[in-house]
């Protein structure tokens, strides 16, 4: 872009400063929200999630172990009073299994912001729309207040939207690939439509495809896999922090238009001959 | 706490301030023992008992789970006024790492 500026005399300076997001009336500063599974320990979970600077984390429900009391929990690594928990319906394949999960995780926690998503069968995992619409009806009739995990469905968006979701999160890939950002223009149309925030929820494998989800316009990145299988986790979460913030920039600064074919950089006035 | 609990009354039951006495094992092995079954699994227990005496047996900190009975939620705060019942369904569940 030879022969212009190079700061955009209209741009507003404040703009350039990534002031936050909200969700469900809550204000948070990191746009990146991790997941607590898959990690080698909880001090290795509890090292990872630092170095993220994420200050939402997802948790699941899960049975307490009677037979062995000494167990370490999460809360002793990951401060719930630090970190809002977020906790999930991993593992729930009905409406009936995830809204019972999250009544019983609203008792134990005592907070109403959750994450719902309720999956097919393997292997693919995908959301199951249908069972996610009636479970959603029944939380939101319940005073919860619903992230909801979906598909990359324009219609399902705006209804869940409609039913009163507070975010809308789509997956990038299935669940735990690893693939990256498969779906760029279906999310963009879905970023475009959305009223209410809208995170990429799965597909994550590296920091770029973080970026990519970001530089789309998105408000946020649920990740867990792609820090917690990486070889070097704690390294990977502050690759993530960075890519995340990285990508929020980019998305504000606006990207240069796609060309096919080479513009000089250098101006070609005063060559020497 | 009208509702929540089935269970016998607490007052003046031999077996609850004996347990652990060899009186308390006596008069226990004459009783009805208190079957129910506890994250999936059977349990045999001196009745009658709260849930809030279960859980403190059970050595768990009531800050960090949710309890439910028969499929219902049972309020922290009711923990105590719930006698536990012959058959009772209990799920004890607290946060685990998830994604």
């Amino acid at each position: 872009m030879h022969g212009t500026h190079p700061t955009a005399p209209e741009a507003d300076p404040k703009e350039a400063i990534d002031d936050g997001w909200v969700v469900a009336g809550r204000r948070f500063n990191s746009r990146l929200i991790v997941g607590t599974g898959k990690y080698r320990d909880l001090p290795q979970t509890a090292a990872a999630i630092e170095a993220s600077g994420a200050e939402i984390v997802t948790v699941a429900v899960r049975r307490v172990n009677l037979s062995d009391r000494a167990a370490p929990m999460l809360q002793d690594y990951v401060d719930p009073a630090r970190y809002t928990y977020l906790p999930n319906t991993a593992g729930c394949h009905t409406a009936q299994e995830a809204v019972r999960t999250l009544r019983l995780a609203r008792e134990a926690g005592g907070w109403n912001l959750v994450k719902l998503e309720v999956l097919g069968p393997p292997p693919l995992l995908y959301p199951d729309m249908p069972a996610t619409f009636e479970a959603a009806e029944a939380l939101l009739r319940d005073g919860f207040e619903v992230m909801v995990y979906c598909a990359d469905d324009p219609l399902a968006a705006q209804r869940l939207e409609a039913m009163g979701c507070v975010a809308i999160m789509p997956l990038g890939a299935p669940i735990g690939s690893g693939l990256g950002i498969q779906n760029p223009a279906m999310l963009s149309m879905m970023i475009a439509q959305a009223k209410v925030p809208l995170l990429v929820d799965a597909g994550v494998g590296t920091a770029s495809d973080a970026a990519i989800a970001m530089e789309l316009g998105c408000d946020a990145v649920l990740l867990n896999s792609a820090i917690a299988h990486a070889r070097e986790p704690v390294l990977m979460a502050r690759a993530m922090r960075a890519a995340v913030a990285a990508g929020r920039l980019a998305h504000l600064a606006g990207r240069m238009p796609r060309r096919m074919g080479a513009d000089p950089s250098s101006p070609l006035t005063g060559l020497i001959r | 706490m009208a509702g929540w609990g089935c269970g016998p009354e607490p007052n003046f039951k031999l077996t609850h301030y004996l347990v652990g006495t060899e009186w308390g094992d006596h008069i226990r092995g004459m009783s009805d023992p208190l079957t129910l079954t506890l994250n999936g699994e059977a349990r045999l227990l001196a009745a009658p008992i709260t849930l809030a005496a279960l859980l403190a047996d059970l050595g768990l900190d009531t800050r960090k789970i949710a309890v439910e009975r028969n499929e219902a939620i049972v309020p922290r705060s009711a923990y105590g006024a719930v006698w536990l019942a012959p058959g009772d369904a209990l799920e004890i569940v607290h946060f685990i790492g998830g994604g």
